[in-house]
């Protein structure tokens, strides 16, 4: 059977989404696929285009690649524009005169900004917020003006407010109806709002017709309005809403709706044969929808009519929930109460500027819709209970009320209600089914669940319904969750770290005389010495504290299965000099120790005894080496590539701030072990978006990265803040770490941690830079105290005799350990295997009697 | 009963292992709350000597040593691993004489 040839025109995010979709498909090699983009590049993340002024760049919001589509025989031509369509021959052309037959053809051409007919409107610094190029022409323009003016004020005509305002510009938002928001916002809702908004220092101009815009007398251009006044500003960028891009289909004769959008079926077919229309540039039952996620539905749809399914598009809802220049805004069906009959409950709070509102039906059963604004805990409630048409409980005003102490169960009560079905996480598509069974299969916190079903890992504003679905499920089950640390603590490791610094308490007998009971274990031992250590900062093999240390910690190295140790030096960034190598080389050499790279960028020597550390670490302080404090939970390395000193496309000094932190933040101890990276340009050879904690150097200055990890379940970091100074970004991570080490769970790795921190990135960004818990000097402080008592484990250690003692093999014997036995291997020691060793034994036993 | 001093009292610091050699075997030995404890210092699951080196603790009632190495725990008084019925540790007799420290021979 020859494969059918489907042609996807526009590679925005919901063609993109159409393409993986078929890719994934099981039937894909029936199909051949091309599609063009007049873009100069693949599908990317509108969604998060804001995201840009903060530092994302244009790789960032990338959400796909050229390599993924040619490995998986997609075929895409950039930069061309399909110009001309043939249903009857079914072919189109493109504007470079490209012809290309299709099977099915599939428009996905999306939409494009409107710009109200204003007379001087076409002026250079008028510009519109759609695209990537948008963005540069807007960053350009901005370097110029002082002044921006956003027409528009809705969802993205406020995002769109943010950027400039991000960009440093004296920002005005200008609105033709009587409110901001107007299609998602009743006036209560609208007037907090623009209360908020005021409030960080943007203008509202509500009711303003523009009439034109002409040369200012004190800004660039001015504009006047209807009613006589007049605004100035230097630059103005148009967001008054999108209209539906469906030209090619209105020239080729395909229906079109009376206001512009292609017609579509619940197939989501157009009027033409074989010739399907989805996302934005689609008109179906007279709506369009300008949200990604029914965009995302379509696609679904027109690949499953495609190759035989029955799934149909009925329609969307249309709730959502956003933060719009840092305000929580959400609304949910209707939220204007225009059902016949609708009644209302509204929750108004002026001094903790909330406001919330509920429309009813007229019988008081079901929800219809509401508005949230500064408060939107219950979105995730509410917006189930308005989809599935739920029963309202008595009391319906108490889901907007806030929950008094014993009654928090408030918001939380209509999990229990939702069928099984229900969507929670609308990016993956995950239902409340889903996250029940994870649970019943022992996902038992909220990371769990997220590693299991992909709920909450998207957008991430579902969490905190899919953490109430998990708790009503854990409570089902009637599991109780015991974070006890061991059984000689009842604290989880957060309360003892709470115990220890609000006590005072620098060492283990103090804690559990106070807070635990019996002798303690290999569980909570080290767990407090790790705490008290990242706390005080005090010797680890001082008095008491010897005893509390794993085998690591205690001989400071590294041991490894035949119970000898590795001993990894510090080398700051990756960075040694010829001097040190040399010195390495003779240490190896005249232990007899097996040499290795580390993925670090350090030097690993294995095989020494424990008789040995002292003797070794010896020269190597003597050649100005310190601990790399490889064996503790500890600040690792901070990997480097060589950055804008050496390197043709380096934009900043990579190996200088690697140092910088390194040099900082070495021997911290935390939770887990931690690792950093600092690439010098966004080619990021250091790989830092896999470290808990990466900076990359833009032209804008570092962004940070949070979170990432390698290992057994990878995680990509993720973007914490951009266009950073190096004070900044040092404060950033010092706040960071100091609240990871705060609150993280025993060997919690960053990205567990920031996974089951409710509100997740979004909360830790509310408190390292916006300081939501007033804590930030605290932890600053915190930081500030371990990094001033650094000192070198080794070097206290060597400089005693009393601690070099404990070093030895055997108390009352000279003799080595007879247990370890080492063979060659490439050029080098390596531990003899169990069948080797049999062999040794047994060669001596017969060379002895001679 | 024939001992053999094999280090001085004040070696052993309470919580804290040291390991000797006892007619070629090599013993752990340990001080935790306040008595002395000595036990083959060889971890029966890796055949590597590293007892000495472990975490003392107790766990429901009973004085414990992990293994630094996969962490099993062996009662200090007995030798019994706690998760593995079938494995048991030879004991020794151990004192505490004139600030030093014997091993029974």
């Amino acid at each position: 059977m020859s494969k059918q040839r489907i042609v996807v025109v526009g590679n925005g995010m919901v063609g993109h989404k159409f393409i993986d979709n078929l890719i994934n498909h099981e039937d894909a090699d029936n199909y051949d696929v091309i599609t063009f983009s007049e873009e100069p590049r693949l599908a990317y993340d509108r969604v998060q285009l804001s995201a840009y002024f903060s530092g994302s760049t244009a790789e960032d919001l990338m959400l796909t690649s050229e390599g993924y589509y040619q490995e998986n025989g997609v075929n895409y031509v950039l930069n061309d524009k399909v110009v001309s369509l043939d249903t009857s021959a079914k072919k189109v052309v493109t504007a470079s005169g490209r012809e290309e037959a299709y099977d099915k053809l599939v428009l996905a051409t999306g939409s494009y900004p409107f710009v109200p007919p204003i007379p001087g409107k076409d002026q250079e610094h008028c510009l519109v917020y759609r695209t990537i190029e948008d963005l540069e022409a807007i960053t350009a323009s901005a370097k110029e003006s002082k002044t921006g003016v956003v027409v528009g004020g809705g969802l993205l005509g406020l995002e769109a407010a943010n950027a400039l305002k991000n960009l440093g510009l004296q920002t005005h938002v200008v609105e033709f109806a009587p409110r901001l928001m107007a299609v998602q916002l009743d006036e209560g809702g609208g007037e907090l709002l623009r209360s908020k908004i005021e409030a960080l220092d943007v203008q509202v101009h509500t009711e303003k017709n523009t009439k034109e815009i002409v040369a200012g007398e004190n800004a660039r251009y001015r504009m006047n309005f209807a009613d006589g006044s007049f605004l100035e500003t230097d630059m103005i960028l148009f967001s008054a809403g999108i209209r539906p891009q469906d030209e090619l289909a209105r020239e080729f004769d395909i229906k079109i709706g009376e206001r512009g959008g292609i017609v579509i079926d619940n197939n989501c077919l157009t009027s033409a044969s074989d010739v399907y229309a989805i996302g934005e540039c689609a008109l179906w039952d007279g709506k369009i929808f300008g949200l990604v996620a029914p965009g995302y539905q379509m696609a679904k749809v027109a690949l499953s009519h495609i190759t035989g399914g029955s799934e149909q598009f009925e329609g969307a809802d249309m709730s959502t929930k956003l933060k719009l220049l840092g305000v929580d805004v959400a609304s949910v069906g209707d939220a204007h109460g225009r059902t016949p009959g609708c009644r209302n409950f509204v929750y108004q709070d002026t001094v903790n500027e909330v406001y919330k509102r509920i429309n009813v039906s007229e019988d008081g059963k079901t929800l219809l819709g509401a508005v949230m604004i500064g408060d939107v805990e219950a979105y995730g409630t509410l917006q189930q209970m308005c989809v599935h048409g739920m029963a309202l409980p008595e009391n319906p005003e108490a889901l907007i009320l806030p929950a008094v102490d014993g009654d928090a169960a408030a918001v939380g009560m209509g999990v229990d209600a939702l069928p099984d079905s229900a969507q929670i996480c609308s990016c993956y598509e995950v239902t409340k089914g889903q996250i029940s069974c994870a649970v019943q299969e022992g996902a038992h916190t909220i990371g769990d669940v997220k590693a299991a079903t992909k709920a909450g890992t998207g957008c991430g504003g579902c969490v905190a319904l899919a953490t109430q679905v998990m708790n009503a499920e854990l409570e089902n089950l009637g599991v109780e969750v015991n974070t006890d640390i061991c059984e000689h603590f009842a604290y989880t490791r957060q309360e003892l770290h709470d115990l220890i610094r609000i006590g005072q308490i620098r060492t283990f007998e103090e804690l559990i005389e106070k807070h635990g009971k019996g002798h303690g274990c290999d569980i909570c031992k080290p767990t407090v010495s790790n705490m008290l250590a990242s706390l005080w900062n005090d010797y680890i093999l001082e008095g008491s504290h010897a005893g509390l240390q794993d085998t690591n910690d205690y001989f400071m190295a590294n041991m490894q299965k035949n119970g000898t140790y590795s001993i990894v030096p510090r080398i700051p960034g990756g960075e040694i000099t010829p001097q040190k190598l040399i010195v390495l080389g003779q240490v190896a050499e005249k232990y007899k120790l097996y040499t290795k790279i580390t993925g670090g960028q350090r030097i690993d020597l294995f095989g020494a005894q424990q008789h040995e550390l002292p003797l070794i670490w010896k020269e190597l302080i003597d050649a100005g080496f310190e601990t790399g404090q490889a064996y503790g939970k500890s600040v690792r390395t901070v990997k480097s590539c060589v950055g804008s000193t050496w390197c043709r496309y380096g934009v900043l000094d990579s190996v200088g701030m690697a140092i910088r932190i390194e040099e900082r933040y070495k021997g911290l101890r935390a939770p887990h072990k931690l690792k950093f990276a600092v690439s010098g340009c966004t080619r990021e050879c250091a790989e830092a978006q896999s470290k808990d904690i990466g900076v990359i150097a833009t032209e804008t200055g570092w962004s940070l990265y949070v979170c990432g990890n390698g290992g057994m379940k990878p995680r990509h970091a993720d973007l914490f803040a951009g266009g950073l100074d190096d004070e900044t970004l040092i404060k950033y991570i010092d706040r960071v770490l100091m609240f990871y080490i705060r609150t993280g769970d025993r060997l919690q790795r960053t990205s567990v941690w920031m996974d089951n921190l409710e509100g997740g990135l979004d909360y830790l960004k509310s408190v390292v830079i916006d300081d939501k818990l007033n804590v930030a000097e605290d932890l600053e402080n915190d930081m500030q105290r371990v990094v001033d008592k650094f000192h070198c484990e080794w070097k206290a250690t060597i400089e005693d005799p009393e601690k070099v003692k404990r070093f030895r093999t055997f108390v009352n014997s000279d003799a080595n350990d007879n247990t370890v036995h080492f063979v060659e291997e490439r050029k080098q020691i390596r531990p003899a295997t169990e069948e080797e060793v049999v062999k040794f034994v047994d060669a001596s036993s017969e060379v002895e009697p001679a | 009963m024939s001992w053999e001093t094999i280090c001085d009292a004040a070696d052993i610091g309470n919580g804290l292992g040291v390991r000797a050699l006892l007619n070629g075997e090599q013993v752990a030995v340990f001080r935790f709350d306040g008595k002395l404890f000595a036990l083959d210092a060889i971890d029966p699951f890796t055949k590597a000597a590293v007892l000495s080196r472990g975490i003392l603790g107790d766990l429901k009632g009973q004085l414990v040593v992990a293994s630094p190495i996969y962490k099993q725990h062996f009662n200090l008084e007995t030798g019994q691993c706690l998760e593995d019925d079938s494995v048991s540790l030879k004991t020794y007799a151990v004192r505490e004489e004139a600030g030093k420290v014997q091993l029974a021979a």
